[in-house]
C-alpha cells in the first residue's frame, strides 16, 4: 500500500501566468499576438497548478477554475515512449483531479476521483508519472466535479518516435469549448428543473402554420400530434445552448478573433479539440477543404471533406492547403445552432474573416426515436447503409454472436421513457444537421486507420449497453441505471476481445468515452478499423465497438457531456487479471506482436511503404517525410 | 363519530408524511455492508479513502438533491370591478424519485381588506412512471376556517404535453373533495406563450360550511399570455371564466352573488 500522493516543495515553477488575465499560453495566442505555428517545444516535467483566476470572454470579465491560470491550459508536449512527470497542485479549497484523455496510461494514473484515485486535495500536490505507447493529439481536463466547465482543461501533444507520416509546413492547435457566464451547478440545477430553459428552438404556433400550408393541415397536425403524443420535442438537440454559452476557440470568442497565418500554399496542420462541456460541433471552413488525418490521435487514412462533426472529447487532425491570399472562416458551429465560433487563417496576422451566417436549426425526425417503419423515405442517403446492422459485414470467423450476446436488461421506471423500438446503423450519417449540405462530409463509415489493426481478433463475447434516459426529469443512464445506483461494474477479463454494442434509446447524440482502451469501430473496415477512444452515437442508432481489455484496472466509461454523466451515465468497467481462465491474447499473431500488443496495439512504427496510397490522393505530398516541417515558432 | 374519523385520518396522515420523510435521503453506496462495486486502485491508494471518494463520486452521478420553488400564477384578478389577489405556487426538494413538496395557492381580497381563502398543502411525492408522481399528505386550509385534510394525488405530464394536477382531498371533518388542474402551453413566439388552463372542483357531498353542494361545484377556465423575459420570470395577462355549478351554483345565488363571470388577470410567473 504505498501512497503515490507527494507533498513537494514550494519550488514549483507553477507561476508563470497566476492572476494575470491578459496572458494565454503560447500555443494559444492569436496571429496578432505573435502565435505564427507551434514549436516543437517538448519536456518530460511539468508543474501544473490549479486554481481559480479571472478571465475576459469577449469582452466580459468572468471567474474561471483552470490549470496555470489561462484557459485553456499549457499544451503538454512530450514525446512517445518518454516517460513524463506531471506534479498537480491544488489550491483550490475542494478537490481536483486531471485525466488524461486518450492516453493509455496505468489505471492508478488515470486521473478518476472513485475510481482509479481519491483525488487531488486542497493543498496537495499530486505527482502523475507514465510513458504511453502513442502519439497524437489528445486533451486533458478535470473529471472533478462541474470543474471542467470553467475552464479546466488543456491539450496534449505527443510526438511520434518515429518519422511522423503526417506532413506538413506550419501547426496549429485548436481548442473548441463553451463558456458560460453562469455557475455550472447552477446550469445543472436549472436542467434537473427545468430541462428545457436553455432551448431557445422549440416549434412554434407561427411553424406549425407553415408546416400546414405546406404538408398540409392534417399532416401537420398528425406530426405535431406523434410528438406531443409522445411527449418530446423534435427539437430537444443540445441541453444547454448559446442561451447561456459563448463558443470559443483557445478561449477566444469570435468578437476575440483568434487569428493564424499561413504562407499560401503551405499545408498547415490543425489539431482539433473539443473541449466542451457540452457542445457538439459542425466544423467547416468555406471554400477551404480539409483532410483528416487523425482521429483521436490515431492516424487515419487521409479523407478529404469539407465539414465534419465533432464530439465532446472527440480530436481530428486535418491538412488545410490554402493557396489563396485570403483570409479564411475557420468556423464551430453547435450542433443545434445556437451559437458558433469563428476563427480566421488569413496570410497576414490580425485578418478578421467574414462570419458566416448560422445555418436554420435541424429538426430530428422519426428515425431519431427509432421507432417508425417509414423512415427509408426520410433521407436518399439512409438507405444504402442506414438498414445495414452494425457489424454485419465484419468477419466473425463463424462465430454466432446472438448465442454468446449478453444482452441487457434495462431497468424500467421513472429514468426510461422509451427504448428505442428499432435501432439501426447511422454510421453512414453525417451527423444532426448535415444530411443535406452541398458539400462532402465526415461520416464514421469512411474512417480507415492508417495502420492496420493490431487484435484482428474476432470478439469472444457481445456485450449490449443501453443508452437511456427522461429528458423531462434530466435523468441520464447506462441500462436504466444511474451511477449513483450502480451496484456492479461491467466485467471484462484481461486479453479477451469484447464486442460492446450500444444502443441510444435517448432522442440525442452522446459522444461515449471509455478510459483506459480504444474503441476499434465495427464500421466495414475489416483490419483497418478506426480507433477511438470517444465516440458519438446517434439518436435511435445500434453501434458497435470492438475492445481488446489489455489494461488491467478499474475504467471510467461515460458519456462525456458534463451534465448528462453529472445526472448518472457513467459506468465503470472493471478489467480483472488473467486468472487463467482466458487464452493468451494474440493467439492469431505471431509471437513477435505480442511485445507490441501488450502496449495497445499502438506500436506507432509507421509501415507506410507497404500501404498502398495511390487510392487515396494525398495531393503527392510525400507523407513520410516530416523533413520540410517548418516551424515558424516564436519560442 | 366525526371526532373518531378526524382522529382516524389525521393520525394515518401524520405517520405517512413522516415515514416518508426518510425516503428522501437518496440511495447511496457510503456507509452500508454492500460490498464495493469496484476497488482495484485500492492497491494503490488508502481504500478508506477510495471507499469515500467512490462515494462521493457516485453520488455526485446521479443522486444529488435540488430544490425548486415556482409561482405558477401571482395575479390580480378583475371581476366586475371587484379586485382580487390569487396566488398558487409550488416548492420542493427532493432527488428524481422521492421529494417533499409543499403547495400554497388562496385569495385576497382588497374591497375586503382580507385573505379569504389560504392553504397550505405538504406532500410526499414519488416518482412512479417517467411522467408522474404520486403524491401523498397534509392539506391545511389557513382561511376560511382552519381544516385539515388529508391529500392523495398525482401529478405529471399527460401525452400530448398536457400538465396535470389533481388531487382527492378528505377532510377532517370527513368530506371528500377533488380538485383537477390540467394546463397547456401554446408558443406563439419562443417566449411569448398562451397557456390555457382548466380547473374543476368537485365534492362528493354537500358541504354547508363551505357553500358547497354534491357534484361539480366549479370551474375556471382561463388562458394567460406570458412574455419570459427570462425563462425564470415572465409577466402575464389573461381572461378567465369563472363559474359554479349545480346546487354550489344555487347556494351562491340564493346569497345574492353570481355563479358566473368573467374576470380579467394580470400577474407574474416566476420560478428560482
Amino acid at each position: 500500500m504505498v501512497s503515490r500522493r507527494q507533498f513537494l516543495s514550494t519550488s514549483l515553477q507553477a507561476g508563470l501566468a497566476l492572476g494575470a488575465t491578459s496572458l494565454l499560453p503560447a500555443w494559444s495566442l492569436p496571429a496578432s499576438r505573435g502565435n505564427t505555428g507551434l514549436s516543437t517545444l517538448t519536456g518530460n516535467r511539468f508543474d501544473l497548478k490549479v486554481d481559480r483566476f479571472p478571465v475576459t470572454i469577449g469582452g466580459r470579465s468572468g471567474m474561471a477554475l483552470g490549470v496555470n491560470g489561462t484557459v485553456p491550459a499549457p499544451l503538454i508536449r512530450f514525446r512517445e515512449g518518454e516517460e513524463i512527470t506531471l506534479n498537480v497542485t491544488n489550491t483550490l479549497d475542494e478537490d481536483t483531479s486531471i485525466h488524461w484523455h486518450g492516453l493509455l496510461v496505468p489505471f492508478q494514473m488515470d486521473g478518476v476521483p472513485g475510481v482509479t484515485f481519491p483525488g487531488i486535495r486542497p493543498g496537495e500536490t499530486f505527482q502523475y508519472k507514465f510513458a504511453v505507447p502513442q502519439n497524437g493529439t489528445y486533451w486533458y481536463h478535470s473529471h472533478s466535479g462541474l470543474q471542467e466547465q470553467l475552464g479546466h482543461y488543456g491539450p496534449i501533444i505527443i510526438e511520434p518516435k518515429g518519422a511522423d507520416p503526417v506532413g506538413y509546413d506550419r501547426e496549429y492547435i485548436m481548442v473548441l469549448s463553451d463558456w458560460s457566464f453562469e455557475d455550472p451547478y447552477r446550469i445543472f440545477k436549472k436542467l434537473k428543473t427545468m430541462s428545457e430553459t436553455y432551448n431557445f428552438s422549440h416549434r412554434t404556433v407561427p411553424d406549425f402554420i407553415e408546416d400546414a400550408g405546406e404538408k398540409g393541415f392534417g399532416t401537420a397536425l398528425e406530426q405535431r400530434a406523434m410528438w406531443g403524443g409522445m411527449r418530446m420535442s423534435p427539437r430537444d438537440i443540445a441541453d444547454v445552448t448559446g442561451a447561456t454559452y459563448h463558443f470559443l476557440i483557445n478561449g477566444h470568442s469570435t468578437a476575440d478573433n483568434w487569428n493564424a497565418v499561413f504562407n499560401p500554399g503551405e499545408r498547415v496542420r490543425l489539431r482539433i479539440i473539443n473541449a466542451s462541456a457540452m457542445s457538439i460541433f459542425n466544423v467547416r471552413i468555406p471554400g477551404l477543404p480539409m483532410t483528416v488525418v487523425q482521429a483521436d490521435g490515431l492516424h487515419v487514412r487521409p479523407l478529404e471533406v469539407d465539414e465534419f462533426q465533432i464530439g465532446v472529447a472527440e480530436t481530428y487532425d486535418v491538412i488545410v492547403q490554402p493557396k489563396d491570399e485570403k483570409a479564411y472562416a475557420f468556423t464551430a458551429e453547435s450542433i443545434d445552432r445556437s451559437g458558433q465560433v469563428v476563427a480566421t487563417l488569413g496570410p497576414r496576422p490580425g485578418m478578421k474573416a467574414k462570419e458566416p451566417a448560422l445555418r436554420a436549426v435541424p429538426t430530428l425526425t422519426m428515425k431519431d426515436m427509432a421507432m417508425d417503419h417509414g423512415s427509408m423515405d426520410m433521407g436518399g442517403d439512409t438507405a444504402s447503409g442506414g438498414m445495414k446492422m452494425a457489424g454485419m459485414d465484419h468477419d466473425m470467423k463463424g462465430h454466432d454472436m446472438d448465442a454468446m450476446s449478453d444482452s441487457a436488461e434495462v431497468k424500467r421506471g421513472p429514468g426510461v421513457t422509451k427504448l428505442a423500438a428499432m435501432p439501426m446503423s447511422r454510421l453512414d450519417e453525417p451527423g444532426l444537421g448535415l444530411e443535406d449540405v452541398p458539400h462532402r462530409t465526415l461520416r464514421y463509415s469512411q474512417l480507415r486507420s492508417l495502420e492496420p489493426n493490431k487484435d484482428t481478433r474476432a470478439p469472444e463475447r457481445e456485450i449490449e449497453v443501453h443508452l437511456t434516459s427522461n429528458m423531462e426529469r434530466y435523468m441520464w443512464s447506462f441500462d436504466g441505471v444511474k451511477f449513483s445506483e450502480v451496484t456492479e461494474p461491467i466485467i471484462f477479463h484481461e486479453g479477451e476481445r469484447v464486442r460492446m454494442t450500444m444502443v441510444n434509446d435517448t432522442m440525442m447524440n452522446h459522444p461515449i468515452h471509455l478510459h483506459g482502451m480504444f474503441f476499434d469501430l465495427v464500421n466495414g473496415g475489416g483490419n483497418h478499423m478506426p480507433r477511438k477512444h470517444t465516440v458519438i452515437v446517434k439518436p435511435g442508432e445500434k453501434l458497435s465497438v470492438d475492445i481488446t481489455a489489455e489494461h488491467v484496472g478499474d475504467w471510467a466509461f461515460h458519456c462525456h457531456l458534463l451534465y448528462h454523466m453529472h445526472a448518472g451515465m457513467m459506468q465503470v468497467v472493471s478489467v480483472l487479471p488473467n486468472d487463467g481462465r482466458n487464452k493468451p491474447m494474440s493467439h492469431d499473431h505471431p509471437p513477435s506482436h505480442k511485445a507490441s500488443m501488450q502496449m495497445d496495439g499502438q506500436d506507432m512504427k509507421h509501415e507506410m511503404s507497404s500501404h498502398d496510397m495511390g487510392a487515396h490522393d494525398m495531393e503527392g505530398h510525400d507523407m513520410g517525410s516530416h523533413g520540410d516541417h517548418k516551424m515558424g515558432g516564436q519560442h | 363519530m366525526r371526532q373518531t374519523v378526524r382522529t382516524l385520518s389525521l393520525g394515518a396522515l401524520l405517520a405517512a408524511t413522516l415515514s416518508a420523510t426518510p425516503a428522501l435521503a437518496q440511495h447511496s453506496h457510503d456507509g452500508d455492508d454492500s460490498p464495493a462495486p469496484w476497488s482495484q486502485a485500492d492497491a494503490y491508494y488508502d481504500p478508506a479513502e477510495m471507499a469515500e471518494a467512490r462515494a462521493q463520486v457516485q453520488h455526485h452521478a446521479g443522486g444529488q438533491n435540488f430544490w425548486f420553488v415556482m409561482a405558477d400564477r401571482f395575479e390580480i384578478q378583475s371581476l366586475d370591478g371587484e379586485e382580487t389577489g390569487v396566488w398558487d405556487a409550488q416548492g420542493w426538494y427532493g432527488g428524481d424519485i422521492n421529494k417533499l413538496f409543499v403547495k400554497t395557492e388562496g385569495e385576497y381580497s382588497f374591497e375586503g381588506d382580507e385573505v379569504e381563502d389560504a392553504e397550505i398543502q405538504a406532500l410526499w411525492s414519488r416518482a412512479i412512471s417517467p411522467y408522474w408522481d404520486l403524491q401523498t399528505g397534509l392539506r391545511y386550509d389557513v382561511e376560511p376556517d382552519g381544516k385539515a385534510h388529508g391529500v392523495f394525488g398525482v401529478q405529471g405530464l399527460a401525452p400530448y404535453l398536457f400538465e396535470v394536477d389533481a388531487a382527492a382531498f378528505v377532510s377532517e371533518d370527513g368530506d371528500v373533495t377533488a380538485r383537477t388542474e390540467v394546463e397547456y402551453e401554446l408558443l406563439l413566439t419562443q417566449r411569448l406563450i398562451l397557456q390555457p388552463r382548466l380547473e374543476a372542483n368537485f365534492s362528493f357531498q354537500d358541504v354547508p360550511d363551505r357553500e358547497l353542494g354534491t357534484g361539480l361545484t366549479n370551474l375556471d377556465a382561463g388562458v394567460r399570455l406570458r412574455y419570459e423575459i427570462k425563462r425564470e420570470f415572465a409577466p402575464y395577462v389573461g381572461v378567465e371564466w369563472q363559474g359554479a355549478f349545480g346546487e354550489t351554483a344555487d347556494i351562491i345565488e340564493a346569497a345574492g352573488g353570481d355563479a358566473q363571470g368573467t374576470a380579467f388577470v394580470a400577474g407574474i410567473r416566476a420560478w428560482f
